[in-house]
Formats: C-alpha cells, sequence, structure tokens
C-alpha cells in the first residue's frame, strides 16, 4: 500500500484471459469480461440480465494460483488474475459436461424448432466429445406439453439450466414454474390447472438454450436459416421495445428481443411478441373501396383519393375548415403522423386534430413536462406511480421498474387508485381517489421514502383510470411537480401516441413540440399557413360532430366507437357525421359508416421512426411487403394535399425525416442518417447532449456471418462513443424556429361531486390483452381476453349482497348493465375497478366524457 | 373454505411465527397438511402458498424435492423397504415383491421401494411410517405391518411424527 502511490488511484483490475490482457471492473465476472474482450466462454445458464447460479458447469475455466476448475459465471475478476479457457483440462471438463447433459437428450434436432440456433447443438460441435458412452434408455416423457397457450414444453430437451425458472421468478415476479422432482425426474412445470400466464412468458423461449420450451405460435413454422430479418421496435405500446422481426415467404413468422441498455433491456411483453398475426388476418382491407348508395365497390386508388379530397374540399367551401376534423395517426410512424399533421394543419387549415381518443393526457402537459429517461427510474431518489397498473398499460415499462425497486432498490410511492403489480414492494402507499386531490401528507410521504437518498424523484403518468377526467391527473402532476427535483415519465400507452404529439397531432400544437401560436410565423413560413385558432380535442370533436358540426371526420386508424371511454358519445357523433373518410387496414365499428376507405400500411409493412415514452426516436423496419395496395398513411396524406392544391414534394420516408428534423423545432438535428447510425436513437431534444448518442458499428448479432450471435443469448448491436467531439450547431434548431413549449404546472382543480355512501367511484384501466385489433385478429391472444368483472373491495361485496361471482346491475348517469362482480382485496373500501371494453357489456357504456367521475350504484339482482 | 382444520389453522400460525420469513414455513407446514390428511394435496398446496406469500408452483417445486412428502393419496402405513445393496444381497427384494403381493388390495398400507435407509448393519431393512425394522424376512416383515394395523404397535404419522 505504501509503495504504490499511483496504484492508489486505479478503479479497474487487470485481467489476462488466453492471453488478452484488458482492463475490468471490479466485481464483474470473468465470463462477461472475457466476452468483452473477445473469449466467448460456453455458457448455458448465465444470462447477463440475470443473477448467476452456476448450475450447468459448462462455462469451468482454469485460473493460475486457484484451487479446481471454478466456474466463470460465478467468479468475479481479481487484479492480476491469470485466466485459462482453452487448456486440455478445461477441454476435458466440456467434454464430460457436454456428454453429461447429453445422456438423457433425446437427439431430436431435426424436428427441434432450436436447430440451427442451437447452443447444445453448437458447442457439442465445438466443444463436444462427439462420442457417447451412454448405452442405456434415455428418459421419456410425453411431448410436449403446453405450459400455457403460448409457450409450450418438451422435458426430455430440457437441460435443467433454470433460466425460464429464473426468468420467472427474478425479472417478471410470475413464479408460476419450478423445478418438480429431482435427480433425474427433475422437470420444469406449472402446477396443476394453473398455466404458465405470465405476459412475459415468450421471454422463456427466447432463452431457453435449446429447444424445450417453444412458441405455440412459432413451432414448426420456419428454420432459422430460412429466416430474414430486420431490426426494429415493437410498437404495440409506446415503449418500443427493441427487436428483430423476421419473415419467411413475405410473412411475419417471429419477433425476437433485441438487448436495448436504455429501453427493454432484452425483453419483450408477450402482446407485442406474438402480436404479429392480424398483420396478415383475413379481415384486413387491403384495396381502396368508396361507398355509393350504401354499398361498398373496391374503385382504384385515384378514384378513392379524389373522392376523398373532393368531400374534404367541398366541407370546407361550404362550411370552412373547421368543418372538418381528423383523429387518429397515433399508430403509424412519425413521418405518417408529421405528414398528416402538414395536411390537416397546413393544407386543409383545421385544428381540430386529436391523436388521442380521450383516453390520454392533455398535450399541454404531455409536450412540456420536463422529463425523465426510462434509465433515470435505475437512479431515482425515489419512483412516484401515477397510474393504474404498468403491467397491463406497458408492460416491459413495469419491468423496468421493478427491477429499479426490487434490484437496484429505489422506494417505490405508490398513488394508483388500487394495489397492482408492484404495490407489495412499495415504501409508500397512498391511494388516489379518482377526482380527489392527493392524500394532504403525500409531500412528507415522498421525503420519508426518500430519506438519505440522492438523485431525482421520477413521477410514472399516465391515464390509469378512462373513468375520470384527465384533469385529476394533471392537477395531481401539479402538485407532484413541487416537490424538489422531480421529472415525469409518460406512461401513455397507445402506439407512437407521443410521435403523433410531437408531430404537433393535437389541437394548439405544431411539430417539434411547439404550440399553434408560438409557431405561427415559422410553420406559415414553412407550409404556407396553419390554422387560425386552436380546435377541439378528441372530446370536443365528437361532441361537435353530435351537434352536426363536423362535415367529414377523418379517422387514420381511429376507431373512437370501440377507444373512445365513453361510447355513447362516440357511437352519437360517428352517426351525425356527414362523411367519415377511414385510413386503416380494417373495418371497424367507426368505419363501417365510412364514405372512402383507404387502406394503410402496417407495423412490419413500412419504415420510418417513432418516439417512444421517452421522447427516443428509433427506427422500425419494414419487413414485408404490404397486402394488396395498402399504402403508407403519410403517402396517402401526401396524395390528398396535392389533390387540394400541394405538392408537398416529398418521395421517400427520408425525405420526410429530413423535413422533420429540418422544420419541427424538438427534432433538430434528427436526421434520417442520425436515426440511422445511432445505435439506440435519439432522446428529443437532441442539443446538450449529442456526445451520449452511440453509433452503431455493425448489424444485430445474430445477423452476424460467422455465426456468433445467437438468439438464446442477449441480441445486440455493437456500438461505440462518437470520436470526435459533437458539433451542437448541427442540431440546434433554426435560430427562427420557435421556442419548445413548457408546461405551466397550472392545476385544474378537480371539482367531482363528495362520494355518496352507496355509490361506488369507478377506475376503469386497460387490460393488456383487450378487444382492440390487434389482439382480435390474433387468435392465440383473443383466447387470453379475461372476463372484465367488476371488482369491488370484499366489504362493499357483502354490503351489496351477492357472492364473489355473482352477477350485478350497475348503474350510471349512463345507464345500466349486468356484470359479474368480484371480491379484490387490492381495490380500496367505495372503489369498483373494471377492464375497459366497448362491447356490448363493457365499461365503454358507463362512462359519462361529460362528468369529472364515475359513480355506479350496485344492486344484487334479487 | 381453509384447508388446515381449526386446530391445525392454529398450528399453521404458530410455525410461521418462528421464522423471520414466511416462505421458510413451507416444510413444516407441508408437514402439517400431510398428517391432517394422510397425504399433501394439491388444495394443500394452495393454502400453504397462500399462508407463505408464495405461488403454488413455488410450493410444488419445494415439496416435489423430497420423497416423504407424498402428492398421491396413500395408506395411512408407508412402509418402505431398502433394496440397495446390502438389503439388496440379503433379500431385500423378496420382502419388497412379498409385501407388494399381499398389500395389493389393501387401501390403508403403502409399500414402496427406497434408496438406502443407512440400516445395512442391520439388512435387509425396512421402515414403517420411518420407525425402523431390521434383519426382516417376508413373514417377519407381515407380522410387524400387521401389529401396526392391529394396533399393538404405535405408529408415527406418514410424516414420521410421534403421535402423543
Ligand atoms: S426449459 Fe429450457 S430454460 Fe428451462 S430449465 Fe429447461 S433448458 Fe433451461
Ligand atoms: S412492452 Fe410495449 S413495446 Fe415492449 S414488447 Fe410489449 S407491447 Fe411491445
Ligand atoms: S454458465 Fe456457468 S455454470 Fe452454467
Amino acid at each position: 500500500m505504501t509503495t504504490a502511490e499511483p496504484q492508489a488511484q486505479k478503479t479497474t483490475v487487470t485481467v489476462t484471459v488466453d492471453g488478452v490482457t484488458f482492463e475490468a471492473q471490479p466485481g464483474e465476472l470473468v465470463i462477461k469480461a472475457a466476452q468483452e474482450h473477445g473469449v466467448y466462454i460456453p455458457r448455458f445458464c448465465w444470462h447477463e440480465r440475470m443473477e448467476p447460479v452456476g448450475m450447468c458447469r459448462m462455462c469451468l475455466v482454469e485460473i493460475e494460483g486457484g484451487r479446481g476448475y471454478p466456474p466463470a459465471c460465478t467468479t468475479p475478476v481479481a487484479d492480476g488474475m491469470v485466466v485459462h479457457t482453452q487448456t486440455d483440462a478445461v477441454k476435458q471438463i466440456q467434454d464430460g459436461v457436454l456428454e453429461f447433459l447429453l445422456i438423457n437428450h433425446p437427439l431430436d434436432c431435426p424436428v427441434c424448432d432450436r436447430g440451427g440456433e442451437c447452443p447444445l447443438q453448437d458447442q457439442t460441435l465445438a466443444f463436444g466429445p462427439g462420442e457417447s458412452r451412454f448405452v442405456e434408455e434415455k428418459r421419456h416423457f410425453p411431448k410436449p406439453i403446453p405450459l400455457s397457450e403460448l409457450v409450450l414444453l418438451d422435458r426430455e430437451r430440457c437441460i435443467q439450466c433454470a433460466r425460464c425458472i429464473r426468468f420467472a421468478d427474478e425479472i417478471a415476479g410470475d413464479v408460476l414454474i419450478d423445478f418438480v422432482d429431482r435427480g433425474d425426474r427433475m422437470q420444469v412445470l406449472n402446477f396443476e390447472e394453473q398455466p404458465f400466464d405470465s405476459y412475459f412468458s415468450g421471454n422463456t423461449v427466447q432463452i431457453c438454450p435449446v429447444g424445450a420450451l417453444t412458441a405455440s405460435q412459432y413451432r414448426f413454422r420456419a428454420r432459422p436459416w430460412d429466416l430474414s430479418t430486420v431490426e426494429t421496435s415493437c410498437t404495440t405500446c409506446s415503449m418500443h421495445c427493441r427487436g428483430a422481426v423476421q419473415s419467411s415467404s413475405n410473412r411475419l413468422v417471429r419477433l425476437l428481443a433485441v438487448d436495448s441498455e436504455p429501453v427493454n433491456h432484452g425483453w419483450l411483453c408477450d402482446k407485442g411478441r406474438y402480436g404479429l398475426e392480424w398483420v396478415h388476418s383475413e379481415h384486413r382491407l387491403i384495396e381502396p373501396q368508396v361507398r355509393d348508395g350504401g354499398v361498398w365497390s373496391e374503385v382504384s386508388w385515384p378514384d378513392a383519393l379524389d373522392r376523398a379530397a373532393d368531400a374534404i374540399e367541398t366541407a370546407k367551401e361550404l362550411h370552412g375548415a373547421d368543418a372538418i376534423a381528423v383523429l387518429g395517426g397515433a399508430r403509424g410512424t412519425n413521418e405518417d403522423a408529421y405528414v398528416w399533421s402538414v395536411l390537416a394543419k397546413g393544407v386543409i387549415g383545421t385544428d381540430n386534430v386529436d391523436a388521442q381518443l380521450g383516453d390520454g393526457l392533455p398535450a399541454e402537459f404531455v409536450l412540456g413536462m420536463e422529463r425523465a429517461e426510462i434509465a433515470d427510474l435505475d437512479r431515482a431518489r425515489a419512483i412516484v406511480v401515477l397510474d393504474h397498473d404498468l403491467r397491463d398499460e406497458v408492460p416491459v415499462l413495469f419491468l423496468r421498474l421493478r427491477r429499479a425497486v426490487l434490484e437496484l432498490g429505489v422506494p417505490l410511492v405508490d398513488l394508483a387508485p388500487a394495489a397492482h403489480g408492484l404495490s407489495a414492494h412499495a415504501a409508500v402507499i397512498a391511494r388516489t381517489v379518482p377526482g380527489e386531490p392527493l392524500a394532504a401528507n403525500v409531500h412528507d410521504e415522498i421525503s420519508r421514502a426518500c430519506e438519505g437518498r440522492q438523485g431525482r424523484v421520477v413521477v410514472v403518468v399516465g391515464r390509469g383510470n378512462l373513468a375520470a377526467a384527465a384533469d385529476s391527473i394533471v392537477g395531481a402532476a401539479a402538485e407532484l411537480a413541487r416537490v424538489h427535483d422531480v421529472r415525469f415519465l409518460s406512461a401513455l400507452r397507445r402506439g407512437n401516441v407521443h410521435g403523433a404529439l410531437d408531430a404537433g397531432l393535437a389541437p394548439g400544437f405544431l411539430p417539434g413540440r411547439t404550440t399553434l401560436d408560438a409557431g405561427r410565423a415559422w410553420f406559415t413560413d414553412q407550409w404556407g399557413g396553419v390554422p387560425a385558432e386552436r380546435g377541439l380535442d378528441a372530446e370536443g370533436i365528437l361532441r361537435a360532430a353530435a351537434d352536426g358540426k363536423i362535415r367529414v371526420l377523418v379517422l387514420v386508424g381511429a376507431d373512437p366507437v370501440s377507444d373512445f371511454p365513453d361510447a355513447t358519445l362516440a357511437r352519437r357523433a360517428i352517426d351525425a357525421v356527414d362523411t367519415i373518410i377511414a385510413v386503416d387496414g380494417f373495418e371497424s365499428e367507426s368505419t363501417k359508416r365510412a364514405e372512402v376507405f383507404l387502406p394503410c400500411t402496417l407495423w412490419g409493412e413500412k419504415a420510418g421512426t417513432v418516439t417512444n415514452l421517452e421522447g427516443r426516436v428509433q427506427r422500425v423496419g419494414r419487413k414485408v411487403a404490404p397486402e394488396g395496395t395498402a399504402m403508407d398513411d403519410w403517402r396517402i396524406a401526401a396524395e390528398l394535399a396535392l389533390r387540394l392544391g400541394r405538392d408537398l414534394d416529398l418521395a421517400t420516408v427520408d425525405e420526410v425525416t429530413d423535413e422533420i428534423a429540418r422544420v419541427a423545432p424538438a427534432f433538430a438535428g434528427v436526421t434520417s442518417e442520425l436515426v440511422k447510425s445511432a445505435r439506440d436513437g435519439a432522446v428529443l431534444p437532441v442539443a446538450g447532449h449529442l456526445d451520449e448518442i452511440v453509433l452503431r458499428t455493425g448489424e444485430l448479432s445474430i445477423m452476424a456471418d460467422d455465426g456468433s450471435g445467437t438468439s438464446w443469448d442477449p441480441i445486440k448491436v455493437h456500438g461505440e462513443a462518437p470520436e470526435e467531439p459533437a458539433d451542437e450547431s448541427e442540431v440546434t434548431a433554426h435560430v427562427d424556429a420557435p421556442a419548445l413549449h413548457v408546461w405551466d404546472r397550472r392545476a385544474p382543480q378537480p371539482e367531482a361531486p363528495a362520494r355518496d355512501a352507496y355509490a361506488l367511484r369507478l377506475v376503469v384501466g386497460r387490460a393488456l390483452y383487450d378487444d382492440g385489433r390487434l389482439v382480435s385478429e390474433t387468435p392465440l391472444l383473443q383466447r387470453l381476453v379475461r372476463d372484465p368483472d367488476l371488482r369491488v373491495h370484499p366489504s362493499d361485496l357483502a354490503r351489496i349482497g351477492v357472492d364473489s361471482g355473482g352477477q350485478v346491475k350497475v348503474t350510471s348517469t349512463r345507464g345500466s348493465q349486468v356484470v359479474a362482480v368480484r371480491a379484490d382485496a387490492g381495490v380500496p373500501a367505495g372503489i369498483a375497478c373494471m377492464d375497459f371494453s366497448a362491447d356490448a357489456l363493457g365499461a365503454a357504456l358507463l362512462v359519462d366524457a361529460g362528468q369529472p367521475v364515475v359513480d355506479l350504484r350496485v344492486e344484487s339482482l334479487r | 373454505m381453509s384447508f388446515f382444520d381449526e386446530s391445525n389453522v392454529a398450528k399453521a400460525k404458530e410455525i410461521l411465527a418462528r421464522y423471520p420469513r414466511p416462505k421458510s414455513a413451507i416444510l413444516p407446514l407441508a408437514h402439517l397438511a400431510q398428517d391432517q390428511n394422510g397425504w399433501l394435496s394439491p388444495e394443500a398446496m394452495e393454502q400453504i402458498a397462500d399462508l407463505t406469500g408464495t405461488t403454488p408452483a413455488d410450493v410444488l417445486g419445494t415439496c416435489s424435492f423430497y420423497t416423504m412428502l407424498k402428492r398421491r393419496p396413500c395408506g395411512k402405513f408407508v412402509v418402505s423397504v431398502c433394496t440397495n445393496v446390502t438389503c439388496l444381497v440379503t433379500g431385500g427384494p423378496e420382502v419388497l415383491d412379498h409385501l407388494e403381493a399381499r398389500y395389493a388390495s389393501e387401501p390403508d398400507v403403502t409399500v414402496e421401494e427406497v434408496e438406502c435407509l443407512a440400516a445395512c448393519d442391520g439388512a435387509p431393512a425396512l421402515q414403517v411410517n420411518y420407525e425402523f425394522h431390521e434383519r426382516v424376512s417376508p413373514s417377519s416383515a407381515v407380522e410387524i405391518v400387521e401389529g401396526y394395523r392391529s394396533g399393538t404397535r404405535r405408529a408415527r404419522t406418514v410424516s414420521g411424527a410421534t403421535v402423543a
């Protein structure tokens, strides 16, 4: 200690693996450190996103001066450590381990889904003995057995690495599978009739190192060498988990998780992973249609576009631009949203535009709040959840939150209206009553939770309750904005809702997080004009439509009748509009009455950029050619603009991306080139943190020619920090460009009526498997939709006088329905929870958008 | 709808109170359940999961590691016959065959083959509800079992606990 002064500064340790000497972080595992420096140590059980267990013994190595052969996956590096991974002794061990693992392995590779991308195959070939001395009978099990609707298990192929079990326990928190029995009978199993119904079960299939776990959707569908792959993001919700989408014969067959450090850590939820089939559904409408005398007929694109443009032009001439409204745009890419924004606001001149369907939060708040990034959760002083159940809303965000709380010890302050998947781990629980202000002591409670901790407070805010006006959430957020050093993370769930809002698809806004007023001069220059005044949001549009004031309603992938929380209002509006122009892939309750139907491309069929809930712009890839003659939404908008007299002069997606970077202030510098070269995309606005952007230095590891990448180990893209200091001038907005909008933190005072003792206040949230189009057109997921029961506290159930499971009549100001009721101790007394659904029994028929909250009268049927 | 009867609910509480982490109580509760019903039923495992804040899969995983926890209904008397090396050469298999045939249709007696009982010096050995009996023959083995059945010998529970 006394001699080596400079050594005292050293924070790394020097390690030599197979002759390669490098610096590593103390505490890092040998297997990981070696891999990062080009030495791949074979493994089965170790997965870098989970705790090491040292179960399979495939990674044993020789360490000079040490005794025995320790597992590289449980041994941390130490200064001066010299490791050998290829000595004769190590090779003999690897031989032995593989021979042992293969004793009971059925060797049915030709009929195994893993064949061709199987580490057991690969490592047996690379490290194995080639022959077995085992001549006895192998163990046999019926194969395969379902663990759930989604995951099948072949116990004969299992090598007992426990990756699946550890994932279910450590990462997902769904302990629904475990090892049962022991010795050579040891097998992975679920309990009796309780299936492995985890929202994250598909991850176990991806990380299983053999073909023991297979996906019912992908089983026997393709061979890895027949697949072609494109890197993309899932846009089923707003998390935008990175993925590798694969197709065979122009059909999407598989989505694999890519390990993105800032976003998904290599995980996907099952809805995102398996929600591919809808793209190829037989119900897809893939040719333009127009309605004449109530009858649909397929027409050519020019005819359909002419007809739509005529309707818009006529309405504008007769009734003014305000008689035209555009709803939707949150399902496509940023480019789609932007060109629709240009068409609506710049060409038609209406500000009656909303990408949210009354199920989100006001753009004033979302676009102007001080934002957190997802990674801020990990180093937060505390996390406050102001939402409902994130597991249902944004599943992989739930996983990130779970990790921050359970693994990294960040205190959780739970302000959700009812208990959810993380409540058991909350440091503080203060249930919000819909329509009422936050508990008076909430600031004290937050300070208490934060005691002795550094960092920011991150508030995760979403529209957890569709039965209460968004105002009460904004009010609560304004209250929380007073917390010292606080940031907000949006949990709005719609696929590309943040991209759509950023593109200006909200009343009072223009692209790039700038308001209509602030951006008027700049965008008039760019576009030739913008609407004179702030328009209506979705609720306002539907009300105006119901009053006959909206003549043309354009639905861009929107179905208000099924998605707007108040279905009664939505239906009235749809019935009252003269002309509906639908841009969609399917006929819906709302587009049924359309006069013109313009088929658009869906995820997987289009390339472009999308923006996730933290404002990260990433690319989505096109993997298959569109069905029929479906067109990208942005092209449809550009074609309509042309027919309305404006040539937008946009020929490719990249040109649109570049135009956005040029004109939309928050996107300054986010050119198509930057998005392509930035490995993890770029968080808006990029000015000020350009140097954090990692440049990609290769393709997805599974696409590597040398076969080094496999799908069962985290799939990565290599990257490096830019060599030259970033040139910030490239990414700052033009000097004349308007400033970004800032939320004024105004707190709308909720004015909910007092709760009367007999009524239950309604909380309506979205279930992951809802009655949305993606689920209804994916038969596999359709089977997982749960009944929309009313969940109430046991004491309320006793008061109503029914048993759990019985039927009750519920009455709101909108009407009455009969639903099944269930006791749930996680629901506070006086509250009733229900999943959103727009079908005949759905909550959408109870919600009255005109009321700040919905109070239900609940009666037994006797 | 408790699986445990009233007195066992109290005992379960007492067991749970012994451990800082409720999960640690899975095994003693499994024994309690087995002694109550004679075997460890799925309903019992579900309730244990409830009591210990775990999941039924977790309880099953833990309990299935131990062969002494019976996950299928078994007789009031479990006769475990060793056929490991020493017993093998001294007549264990004959004892096993004989008992199996004798009690094939007697639901109160379950005969099972087990690995080494650590009683090689007294081979061939068997246990009745974990009570040792050494140097048995086919006929003396039947006599022993009958002693338990008639009540002249006092049996432990199926989990091996002594009955007060
Ligand atoms: S099923 Fe696969 S992941 Fe699970 S223990 Fe077996 S080999 Fe490992
Ligand atoms: S969490 Fe969202 S983005 Fe991620 S896989 Fe699921 S649906 Fe897709
Ligand atoms: S990878 Fe190290 S023991 Fe399995």
